[in-house]
């Protein structure tokens, strides 16, 4: 099981998200931005970061890079794709998920160990996880709160496209507390929140049992090389 | 040379906490007068010749597709300044 990562000018998290992908179990394969090139993987995730610096809006710029135009291919055909922060941001401007991503509604770039909701188990990417399962992952953004025209959010709502849910506190101000979503096939996800921060006991969030135990974002990976293992 | 001009706003519905930050410091500037301050971006594509109707047609494509994102912003105005254009403004 082979998944890629692609690094882009300005990625932060991709080695983080290879990471957590060796630590799930798959290979992890650097992808390049510049380049047409998927390498024959299986998966791909887009990891978070300041991509072009943000220039124009976030993401946009990636969403442009050659490589996306393969990506874009490969999650039309079915190919599992998870986008993280920047990631998510990229699959919102090359049109893969609905909706957009502005600048936090208190103007300010936030990072704390955030609570979410799973509200979709049936995604490539969550199906490892129990429905409603509140789990705590890393968040870190500038830019997160999730918008959405009124048709739309009542669409991902009513077609249960809500992948996670923000708990507690809504850090960002996205409408209905959503931290993550997916297209209708469900293999392409994106979420603000950063399961990759959070895959290894002693990097992770805190959690009641330990300091720096919390792991829930493991699943995530399980839940694709699983999900691709059943299906092969 | 001919210069194109493409402005782009966030969407008056959303809030813009950027427009909000700086309508701040103008209070604390004692600058009263001021009901709201909103921020956006100013494009300028440089042009190598005459600007006809075929460009300012491409433009207002790219600006829709590429130098503006319609979930969260609106193109405001797109016009010609400098020297050599064939065409007028144009929104």
């Amino acid at each position: 099981m082979r998944i890629g990562v692609v690094t882009f000018p300005g990625s932060l998290d991709d080695r983080d998200a290879q990471r957590a992908i060796r630590i799930a179990g798959a290979e992890a394969v650097a992808l390049w931005h510049g380049e047409h090139d998927l390498r024959g993987v299986d998966a791909i995730v887009l990891p978070g970061g300041f991509s072009y610096g943000d220039y124009l809006r976030a993401g946009a710029i990636a969403s442009l890079s050659p490589i996306m135009a393969e990506v874009i291919d490969a999650a039309n055909s079915g190919m599992p794709v998870l986008g993280i922060c920047n990631g998510f941001q990229m699959l919102t401007e090359a049109h893969l998920l609905e909706g957009g991503l502005t600048r936090n509604d208190h103007g300010s770039f936030i990072c704390r160990d955030q609570q979410l909701r799973v509200e979709n188990t049936d995604t490539v990417w969550t199906s490892g996880f129990t429905a409603g399962q509140e789990i705590t992952i890393p968040l870190k953004n500038g830019e997160g709160g999730f918008i959405a025209s009124t048709e739309t959010l009542a669409a991902l709502e009513g077609e249960g496209r809500v992948v996670v849910r923000y708990v507690g506190l809504n850090p960002n101000g996205s409408l209905n507390d959503i931290a993550g979503i997916s297209n209708a096939r469900g293999n392409v996800v994106g979420l603000m929140p950063h399961p990759e921060h959070a895959v290894e006991p002693g990097f992770g969030p805190d959690t009641a049992s330990a300091m720096r135990s919390g792991t829930d974002g493991l699943t995530f990976f399980t839940s694709a090389i699983e999900r691709m293992l059943a299906t092969a | 040379m001919p210069t194109i001009v493409v402005e782009v706003m966030p969407k008056a519905e959303l809030l813009d906490p950027q427009g909000k930050a700086v309508a701040g410091v103008l209070g604390r500037l004692g600058k009263t007068g001021f009901t709201s301050v909103r921020l956006g971006k100013r494009f300028e594509l440089t042009v190598d010749g005459p600007v006809d109707e075929a460009m300012l047609a491409e433009v207002r494509e790219l600006a829709d597709s590429v130098l503006s994102n319609a979930v969260i912003e609106d193109v405001v105005g797109i016009h010609v300044v400098g020297a050599d254009s064939t065409v007028g403004a144009s929104a």
